[in-house]
């Protein structure tokens, strides 16, 4: 099949569309290995290849990530982009591709983007404080079967930034919530689980990303499925720790 | 207030006012529109439940109501404003293409119904309430000397243009309430799987009774119904 690709080239601070034929492309090959052999053919003309982010290509480290003809990841749902197969689009299309776009993800060059805002959010509480040594046996504290189920859905966030990515508001909402749900649902996540709803929150906004007017549009293009309740009971945590609920446990006392 | 100053800071502050506000401007629009419904029950009966509302046994009430509403107003409109704001910011440059799977067309314009309704709501209390605004004439006054409701509602809406505004507004308000009555039950964490269903119908029901309800009346005034 061929296509025509509008891709976003940008050094620097200003960036533009760029017009490239790609010919040939199989439909069994994914959307990064049309643009790898894009790429090839770019180096062989001695022009600069386009750059963008990937890793693992198997859909599980959240590296990669673009927005294709105006969806995060591309037309398939509950996928990543490198999982993304050419046999989804049809001969001559026309396909738009961009960065992600979030004033917490400055673009460093063309489709690349700095995600470390991600990471910052995560020190500011997405984690439990454990003694070290040794590691303790995995069933000495029982968990409800429900509970582990539901922290698990959420666990399944790679934090790829495809909610930022998609959200009018560019809000990380989903995926501070999918790591308060994750953590807040297990025993381990409750010491510090008040002062974690702060901290990620605020963290957030700090780091420049919008808040959540509930689109529902970041669980539409989540990679993981992750649900918009993690988000209801996020903010839940965030009330009951701001009106000074657990101020023993961790929370805010006012 | 400082808990309440730091706790605003935060965007979740600002959902959290936007959203208690907006039930409760939300439950007056619904008791306002009961109300007004009993125009259908005739004239005497509205003015008689005009008067009572004006009465000065229920003047305590009267104004608890409306300096609540008005301070609801004021702060659902200053956090939507500071919240777009900040939207704006947290997205510099824009898409050259965007799709929507789930944001619906309702609650991607709560930014532009809101200040229509806003506008509406001047006019809507200048015509009717003051009596500034008299698109017919004269403001109607009864034999005692207190307005006549009745008379003025129906001489009002008997204008096609007043008509027209009114329901163009509550139609716009029907689309608000479509996103902003889902929206709060998820903003104050109102999340099971038991009654997420539920939330969506709620709001839907209350959303259409509204616009029913309210269009009732300036339909009725054209059809001729109520004279």
């Amino acid at each position: 099949m061929n296509l025509t690709l509008n891709i976003w080239r940008q050094k620097g601070k200003i960036g533009k569309f760029v017009k490239y034929q790609a010919k040939d492309v199989s439909e069994h090959m994914s959307f990064l290995e049309m643009l790898d052999v894009l790429n090839q053919e770019l180096i062989l003309k001695g022009e600069e290849p386009v750059h963008f982010d990937h890793d693992c290509r198997e859909g599980i480290c959240g590296t990669c990530g673009m927005v294709i003809n105006g969806l995060p990841h591309g037309p398939l749902k509950g996928t990543t982009v490198c999982q993304l197969h050419m046999r989804h689009f049809k001969d001559g299309q026309e396909i738009w591709i961009e960065p992600w776009r979030s004033r917490g993800f400055p673009i460093l060059k063309d489709l690349m983007t700095d995600k470390s805002a991600l990471d910052r959010i995560i020190q500011s509480g997405g984690f439990i404080t454990v003694r070290t040594g040794q590691a303790a046996k995995a069933e000495a504290i029982p968990v409800p079967k429900s509970d582990a189920e539901l922290s698990m859905d959420a666990a399944e966030c790679i934090g790829c930034g495809a909610c930022v990515a998609s959200c009018p508001n560019g809000s990380a909402m989903l995926f501070v919530a999918a790591k308060i749900t994750h953590l807040g649902f297990l025993p381990q996540g409750q010491p510090e689980r008040m002062q974690r709803a702060i901290n990620m929150i605020t963290k957030a906004e700090e780091e420049g990303f919008g808040f959540c007017s509930n689109y529902a549009e970041c669980e539409a293009v989540c990679p993981k499925n992750i649900s918009i309740s993690t988000i209801a009971r996020a903010n839940r945590d965030f009330i009951r720790a701001s009106f000074g609920y657990g101020a023993g446990k961790g929370g805010k006392a006012l | 207030m400082s808990w309440f100053v730091s706790y605003y800071r935060t965007t979740v502050g600002k959902k959290v006012v936007m959203a208690v506000t907006g039930i409760l401007l939300f439950l007056f629009v619904l008791g306002h529109m009961a109300g007004n419904l009993q125009i259908f029950m005739g004239k005497d009966q509205l003015n008689a439940y005009a008067a009572a509302l004006h009465s000065q046994s229920f003047a305590p009430i009267l104004w608890t109501v409306r300096v609540v509403m008005g301070l609801s107003l004021i702060l659902h409109v200053v956090a939507s404003i500071q919240l777009t704001v900040h939207s704006w910011n947290s997205r510099p440059q824009k898409y050259a293409k965007i799709r929507y799977r789930e944001a619906d067309i309702a609650a991607r314009t709560m930014i532009l119904s809101g200040p229509i309704i806003a506008f509406f709501l001047i006019y809507h209390i200048l015509q009717l309430t003051t009596g500034n605004i008299q698109p017919s004439g004269e403001f109607a006054l009864q034999a005692s000397g207190a307005p006549d409701a009745y008379t003025n509602v129906v001489a009002g809406f008997q204008v096609w243009w007043v008509s027209l505004g009114y329901i163009v507004a509550v139609i716009l308000l029907g689309f608000h309430f479509y996103h902003g009555l889902w929206s709060w039950t998820q903003t104050l964490g109102w999340d099971h799987p038991k009654w997420n269903g539920l939330r969506r119908g709620l709001a839907t029901f209350f959303c259409v009774a509204i616009v029913i309800g309210d269009i009732a009346i300036p339909l009725a005034v054209l059809a001729g119904w109520i004279k």
